[in-house]
């Protein structure tokens, strides 16, 4: 069975779904020869050519905009953003414009769009090139906020995406990319996974973790030394998609395992987690046998030094502690 | 207003300048005469499908603002007269008139004003988000500026889906500020898309004075920046929008677009219906207003002996009787149910 990595998964729906319907595009900047800035739409250009696979002079909301426009006259294209920090860029086109036209105009409207874009730190690129914004997109109604955690999931989401006829903001993490950790056999045809579906990445009985993106991956880190260490037995439920949430699968794990332990990269204070917390506070009080923990970055911009991004992202240690300490097997930090 | 033709015959008399007398062409096409009354009477819809909307306001029927384009009504008509109804436009928060000048049927539109179940969005838009996209208008847009984006997409898909179609983005003086007016005219220009960018420069960004806000003496000089063609134009003056939006037309339709045409106006009433209007003098809005489009139309329109003045008044007269309909429906129409708050979030 062949095994590929998180981009190469990206790339190949977008090459799949691509030859299948003429009405999917590319937009972006770099995407063309360069390839888009981590490499993911390399060699397309050869095979859409320019019209397919277009490249933009650097104008974050006029690609929004223009997605948008295109969207609603029968287009489905695929905008890149570079950096998912960019994404403020073009706030007006996507919160103001893209997430409200339907609604606005009372269901008669339809703009798929979806908006690729790599988020996440651990690249020593600092506060304007590391950020999570996944809470800022999930708050706004009208939008879908998909955040993928390994290349069968990235393959699968992002078809469910180009087919969903909502603007979807699909966030990649930059350490995914190319690591080879992660790699995974992804089929060769075209599937979806249904957005709003999470999914258990690893059953336990012990404790539940909920987490997204690249934190899914060193939960599971987290959760393996926990039962080689303590004999602990975590749950890791990856979200998947933020909006729509499958609030579902986590009240079902908690119920199994009383205690829930979040974690994300963003900063604690209002991030996506305070959400899920809250749901479960609300919908599944009697569940829990301990207040529920969220490990999160710190409340501080994403810094530069190797040793301050190391403190202000979760790591699998911090996890690891922060769990014990939850379980009462020791008094870790947090 | 019935589909535009006979747009071939040409006017042997007048010459096509812009408003500062340079020559664009030597004729331009002309209409025959049941579009010409066509026009009159759809800048009569608009401008008593105004007067009612005030009258709305004034007894404290609109939950919310409305933008009047009272004064404007040539702007929207002879530009969306030149284009075909598979044509797309996009609007602005003073939206009304280019809607309707799009076809769009006053009964839904009041509605929608009065926050019913029966308008063009269900109650769940109001002034600023009227859409009917089934008829190529993508809609009003309460953000200035906001659909300069939109149009610019819509207008590659027409390239891309090679169907003929172009583009008119509708946008005021302010919204040329706006960081995603020179991200968006760049874009179309470097891909050659079909548009045009149609700002109507009405003096004021809301209460900001253009010449206050702009250090040119045109806005259109702006098409400089971008490689277009462009020109600026007396917005008041039906004709000289429907044949300058004409040729622009047949250019963009040849793969000669985007165009920047800036069409000079004025609005007879304050920015919103909270405006006290301090900002200008009242011998300025009556000196605009003794230049009404509707009157200056009109008036062409008999000397043209197309019409006499008891048509003129019979023209009126209908439409108000359009509009006490469109009143009565709007009225008669049931609220939205609460229970379907969040009904039409997602497709």
């Amino acid at each position: 069975m062949r095994e590929i990595t998180y981009l190469e998964a990206i790339r190949e729906a977008l090459q799949q779904k691509m030859r299948e319907d003429d009405s999917v595009y590319l937009i972006g900047e770099d995407i063309a020869e360069y390839g888009g800035a981590f490499g993911v739409t390399v060699g397309m250009l050869e095979e859409f050519g320019k019209e397919r696979i277009r490249n933009t002079p650097i104008s974050e909301e006029v690609i929004i905009g223009v997605a948008a426009g295109s969207a609603m006259t029968g287009m489905r294209p695929v905008a890149e953003i570079m950096f998912s920090d960019f994404i403020t860029i073009a706030m007006d086109d996507i919160a103001n414009q893209a997430a409200k036209i339907r609604y606005m105009f009372g269901g008669k409207a339809r703009v798929p769009i979806v908006i690729r874009t790599a988020g996440g730190g651990g690249t020593g690129a600092a506060g304007q090139h590391s950020q999570s914004l996944e809470a800022l997109l999930a708050h706004i109604p009208g939008l879908k906020v998909v955040m993928p955690s390994c290349p069968y999931d990235a393959k699968g989401l992002l078809l469910a995406s180009i087919n969903d006829d909502n603007p979807v903001v699909f966030i990649e993490h930059k350490l995914l990319y190319k690591n080879k950790k992660y790699i995974q056999h992804v089929p060769g045809e075209m599937y979806e996974i249904p957005l709003g579906k999470g999914d258990i990445k690893r059953k336990g009985k012990d404790l539940t973790i909920v987490a997204t993106s690249f934190m899914v991956q060193k939960s599971l880190d987290a959760a393996e030394d926990l039962k080689k260490e303590y004999n602990m037995d975590c749950e890791v439920v990856d979200l998947r998609t933020l909006r729509p949430l499958d609030i579902d699968l986590i009240l079902k794990s908690v119920n199994k395992t009383g205690k829930l332990a979040c974690v994300e990269e963003a900063p604690v204070f209002g991030g996506f987690m305070g959400e899920v917390a809250s749901q479960v506070t609300e919908k599944g009080f009697d569940m829990l046998d301990a207040p529920i923990i969220r490990i999160a970055g710190r409340n501080c911009p994403v810094p530069y030094s190797l040793v301050l991004e190391n403190e202000m992202i979760p790591g699998v240690e911090r996890i690891k502690s922060s769990i014990k300490k939850m379980a009462g097997l020791s008094q870790g930090k947090e | 207003m019935k589909k535009v033709k006979g747009i071939n015959k040409a006017s042997k008399k007048e010459k096509f300048l812009d408003i500062d007398g340079h020559k664009i062409r030597d004729s331009f096409p002309d209409l025959g005469r049941e579009e010409k009354i066509g026009i009159l009477r759809t800048m009569y819809r608009i401008r008593h499908f105004e007067f009612q909307t005030e009258q709305f306001i004034i007894r404290g029927m609109i939950h919310g603002t409305c933008h009047l384009y009272i004064g404007e009504e040539a702007s929207a008509t002879g530009a969306i007269a030149a284009i075909g109804p598979k044509d797309y436009i996009t609007s602005t928060h003073r939206g009304h008139g280019h809607c309707i000048a799009k076809g769009a049927n006053l009964n839904i539109m009041m509605a929608e004003l009065l926050g019913k179940k029966t308008g063009y969005c269900k109650g769940k838009g109001g002034s600023m988000h009227i859409a009917d996209v089934g008829a190529g208008n993508l809609g009003a847009n309460g953000i200035v500026g906001g659909s300069i984006g939109i149009a610019t997409g819509a207008a590659l898909t027409c390239k891309m889906k090679k169907n003929g179609r172009i583009v008119i983005c509708f946008f005021g003086d302010g919204a040329a500020n706006r960081g995603n007016f020179h991200g968006a005219l760049n874009m179309a220009s470097i891909w050659d898309l079909p548009i045009i960018y149609l700002c109507e420069n009405n003096v004021y960004g809301m209460s900001t004075p253009v010449k206050e806000a702009f250090n040119i003496k045109r806005i259109s000089d702006r098409k400089y920046a971008y490689g277009i063609d462009g020109i600026t134009i007396d917005g008041n003056d039906v004709t000289e929008v429907y044949n300058t939006i004409s040729h622009y037309a047949s250019l963009c339709r040849k793969g000669m677009g985007p165009v920047l045409v800036e069409s000079l106006t004025y609005r007879y009433r304050g920015h919103s219906k909270s405006d006290a209007q301090v900002y200008r003098s009242k011998e300025e809005v009556k000196k605009w207003m003794e230049m009404d489009p509707i009157k200056r139309y009109a008036g062409r329109l008999i000397s043209e002996n197309l019409i006499t003045p008891e048509d003129d008044k019979q023209i009126e007269k209908e439409v108000i009787s359009e509009i006490a309909e469109a009143d009565r429906f709007a009225q008669d129409s049931p609220f939205p149910d609460p229970a379907d708050v969040e009904e039409d979030v997602y497709a």
